[in-house]
């Protein structure tokens, strides 16, 4: 198998590789400590990555530690995941101009820019190919998304340490990156266990001169990568997924979870999966050029459940039940696999902490009050 | 496309109440787009800007200030007269500003202590909103305005079309532009899970809490919008971070404080602390 | 592969004032190109773009077979709807489509057809009806119920008395609120089945109006005997792309904008009339 090419690199030496994917002419994006926690930003050298730091996460808490180790991917992720890379933020579609045939309209594609990503977490990889089956793979191809995918060469990190909000085993998404990446590393103390998973990946591995890891090292690996998935406190059970959560739309839980929940948007905004846009127009006073972009957008927005002069979803119960059905049920039958990758950034970032792995089994628990009325009319037949 | 309802180039006045004119300076701080809006609009009376103060009537007025005296509360009458379209610049014109604290104090104690003729002072004992004495066509909210959302509001009406800005929250904006919430990793008492937005949340940009100068999101007013959930929020700040019930108070008492959603909930810690 | 976001640029022909705040635009896109390779099927949707204020969905109510020219009937409710209607003839539109699943009319072919409609919500159904017409031979017997709360809610009103005119064709017409004039059934449309005869097994229904009216109506399909699997509802939900990516449409798993705006009433049971959903 080629693309499973591995190899060991000490710790100390992992600039080699950022200096052979520089030279490959990309630019290098990893993890640098700001603001109490981690982003996305460019770095040149080793020395830009949080070095020693670790986070510590909880439900609407998140806390960096300095260990004083030389650990460099000791911090699993912030709140960024990597679909800012590929549906970005803010992404202007067309330029239109008034023109003797009323308008003319220009694509403003975006640039596909060879940028490395360092430090990928297999949560972070599976939400990508999640999106990517949504803006690449489905009835519409989406060319802006397309030129920012095109251009990424993805260098994961397997995860040795489970936060608190981490779930991924059990939406076997992780700790192990399995598909996805280009490089997946696992650092083991002094020792970086590189392996390759494309073939861009196998080419710059074997231009770096790599020791052969040992089976011991690739054991230990495992061993690490196994605690890891052992270690995480937290589970969602979607064995009953999507026909349960169908059925508990009238459970009084939803009225309980909506006393909480703000309506925010943080939990869509820090979800890998979550693709809602909208789009915005933005014309100059003159009339005469205007910007027509797509931005994030939210199912908790008042404007999200609009239809002419009125709102589907008027109350916070209804939009948090539209996240979650979504989410976790109709995500199932619109794509064929769960819209949650285990990440936790939902449950981190809340501000008021609001974890779906406690709502869900709470949803699914038959509640008395629950309306048992069936939702179908009868037919009478014949 | 152009406004029928309004000249071809519409009369602007920009009038001021009770207020600190940082709004007005947010107009000036167009620089470049000033041009272009000069061109768009004749500027008939913006006594901040020129000496030329020209009567009424006007297309437009942008309205800047509270109410808070027996004059201005007359005079404000006579502006919705001659405007065929008010707007309200500002939390102190769209909620009464941070001189609505006011609302909960004795003005006779605070001429007392601080004016030594206080009978000199003749004030209103509350500030109230424009929207509570005339009609207003549209409010922009914030301390001060977004120059881009007036800029947006100005070039709707020129050309016609209905006046719109969104009243999500602050935190859509906020993860938008990739900035680390303030709430979770620093444990500080943000207000903009319930603020709407329009700043571009600069605030949790610069390592600060939003403290709500857009005043409350989407159902800030009476009608379809949903009250922004600040029951909640406030249960935070008390039991997550420890604020003591004043200190959660006034969190809510501030810029726009007079407004229901915020006055409410400061009301519930008052009467806790 | 084209960039499903281009927006093209399309002139006003006509405005025709169906009713106060109701205006039927005919269009006809700029560019001769893109013109000839335009395609659509009754009851598929454009979105429609003003310069500087945004696009809204609204349905194609023109013949499918004379692609040249699009029909769009829009009632001005909204603010890029109030836009629409401050353009007159000459003036430049946007267009981008055509998105969507439109109605059965190849399943429809050799059947009875009973079209059930309801207020103002009847524009995405008038271009079914029409291509029926066109082609006469090719379905069996034509009912046509339609309800509106008062008779000045009664659009297309020529059209419903040409159609009620034809062979083999009932057009029975139901309002709530009727004024002196109204020499039809007074009440809401759901009442008009009582008035027909339904040959169930040979009859295919298409449903577009409020969704309250499709919930009431549809059991009484069945009772008369309609498999569910032969009703068909226009269904509407929030689109801002038309191309099933921003998310706004969702109606349980569905994305009404492209497995839509016409579904089948045995996929949409369980999600009808849910709150929320």
């Amino acid at each position: 198998m080629t693309s499973g090419m591995r190899g060991a690199l000490p710790t100390a030496s992992l600039q080699r590789l950022l200096d052979a994917l520089s030279a490959k002419g990309y630019r290098m994006v990893g993890p640098i400590v700001r603001d109490g926690s981690v982003v996305w930003e460019t770095v040149q050298s080793v020395s830009d990555l949080p070095i020693g730091w670790r986070d510590q996460q909880e439900p609407g808490r998140y806390r960096l530690e300095q260990t004083g180790s030389p650990e460099i991917f000791g911090v699993v992720h912030g709140p960024q995941s990597l679909k800012p890379f590929v549906f970005a933020p803010r992404e202007p579609l067309l330029q239109i101009e008034r023109s003797k045939d009323g308008f003319a309209t220009r694509p403003t594609l975006p640039q596909s820019e060879k940028v490395a990503v360092i430090g990928a977490r297999a949560c972070d990889l599976a939400g990508l190919a999640t999106q990517d089956q949504i803006f690449l793979n489905g009835a519409y191809r989406d060319p802006y998304y397309a030129a920012r995918r095109e251009g990424l060469f993805l260098v994961a990190v397997n995860c040795t340490r489970a936060l608190n909000t981490c779930f991924c085993a059990s939406m076997e998404t992780g700790p192990r990156a399995k598909h996805g990446f280009d490089l997946a590393l696992t650092e083991l103390d002094d020792q970086l266990l590189i392996e390759a998973g494309s073939e861009a990946g196998r080419d710059l591995l074997s231009n770096l001169c790599l020791s052969r890891g040992s089976e011991q090292l690739s054991a230990e690996a495992a061993t690490r990568v196994d605690a890891c998935a052992q270690s995480q406190v937290r589970r969602l059970d979607h064995s009953d997924l999507p026909q349960a959560l169908y059925d508990a739309h009238e459970h009084p839980r939803w009225d309980e979870v909506a006393s909480r929940c703000l309506a925010c948007t943080n939990c869509t905004m820090v979800c890998p999966t979550c693709f809602c846009h909208t789009v915005e127009e933005t014309p100059d006073l003159s009339h005469q050029h205007t910007t027509h972009a797509r931005l994030w957008d939210s199912c908790f927005t008042q404007e999200h459940g609009y239809i002419h002069g009125k709102n589907i979803r008027p109350t916070i119960k209804d939009r948090y039940r539209m996240w979650l059905t979504h989410k976790l049920a109709s995500w199932i039958d619109q794509f064929g696999a769960s819209g949650c990758v285990g990440c936790g950034r939902c449950i981190t970032w809340c501000p008021v902490g609001i974890d779906l792995t406690e709502e869900l089994p709470a949803l699914l628990t038959p509640s008395e009050q629950q309306s048992t009325t069936s939702r179908r009319p009868e037919a009478a037949g014949g | 496309m152009s406004n029928p309802e309004l000249r071809q180039r519409p009369r602007l006045a920009v009038i001021k109440f009770a207020s600190c004119d940082g709004c007005q300076l947010s107009i000036l701080n167009l620089e470049d787009d000033l041009l272009a809006l000069g061109q768009a609009l004749d500027i008939a009376y913006f006594p901040e800007a020129s000496s030329a103060m020209n009567a009424g009537p006007y297309d437009i007025a942008l309205v800047e200030g509270s109410i808070t005296t027996a004059e201005d509360a007359h005079r404000i009458l006579n502006v919705r007269q001659q405007a065929k379209v008010l707007i309200t610049i500002g939390a102190c014109a769209t909620a009464g500003g941070i001189q609505a604290l006011r609302n909960w104090g004795d003005i006779e104690a605070f001429k007392q202590a601080v004016y030594p003729r206080p009978d000199y002072i003749q004030s209103l004992s509350t500030s109230t909103p424009i929207s509570e004495h005339v009609h207003v066509d549209f409010e922009l909210w914030g301390c001060p305005i977004e120059k881009g959302q007036l800029l947006r509001v100005i070039t709707d009406l020129v050309a016609g079309v209905q006046l719109h800005l969104p009243a999500d929250s602050v935190c859509l904006e906020c993860k938008r532009r990739g900035n680390v919430c303030v709430v979770v990793a620093k444990g500080m008492p943000c207000l903009g899970p319930v603020t709407r937005t329009g700043c571009g949340a600069i605030c949790p940009a610069m390592g600060r809490d939003c403290y709500g100068c857009f005043g409350p999101s989407e159902g800030a007013r009476k009608g379809p919008g949903l009250p922004p959930n600040t029951a909640s929020l406030a249960r935070h700040f008390h039991e997550g971070l420890h604020l003591i019930p004043v200190e959660v108070l006034r969190r809510f008492r501030g810029i726009n404080g007079a407004v229901d959603p915020f006055r409410n909930e400061s009301t519930v810690w008052e009467n806790k602390g | 592969m084209a960039n499903p976001y281009v927006i093209h640029p399309a002139t006003i022909v006509e405005k025709i004032q169906e009713a106060e705040d109701i205006i039927t635009y005919r269009l006809q896109l700029v560019d001769e190109q893109a013109r000839q390779c335009f395609r659509f099927a009754a009851g598929q949707f454009n979105m429609v773009y003003v310069f500087g204020v945004g696009e809204v969905a609204i349905s194609i109510v023109s013949d499918p077979d004379e692609p040249e020219f699009l029909n769009h009937t829009i009632r001005t409710v909204g603010r890029i709807t109030k836009a629409i209607a401050a353009l007159q003839p000459g003036d430049v539109l946007g267009i981008r489509g055509p998105f969507g699943q439109g109605w059965p009319l190849d399943e429809a072919c050799g059947r009875n057809v009973v079209i059930v409609t309801g207020g103002l919500g009847c524009a995405p159904v008038v271009g079914a009806i029409e291509y029926i017409f066109k082609r006469r031979e090719q379905y069996g017997s034509i009912k046509i119920l339609h309800g509106v709360k008062t008779p000045h809610d009664l659009l297309y009103r020529e059209r419903f008395d040409q159609w009620r005119r034809a062979p083999d064709t009932e057009v029975l017409l139901a309002s709530g609120q009727p004024d002196k004039t109204w020499s039809y059934h007074i009440g809401v449309v759901t009442e008009l089945f009582e008035e027909v005869a339904i040959d169930p097994m040979k009859s295919i229904a298409l449903m577009c109006g409020p969704e309250i009216m499709m919930r009431l109506g549809v059991p009484i399909l069945m009772r008369r005997g309609i498999p569910e699997t032969a009703i068909y509802l226009s269904l509407e939900r929030h689109m801002e792309c038309g191309i099933g990516l921003c998310g706004h449409c969702q109606m349980g798993p569905y994305f009404l904008c492209k497995d839509g705006p016409v579904m089948r009433y045995d996929r949409v049971a369980q999600w009808l009339g849910q709150t929320g959903v």
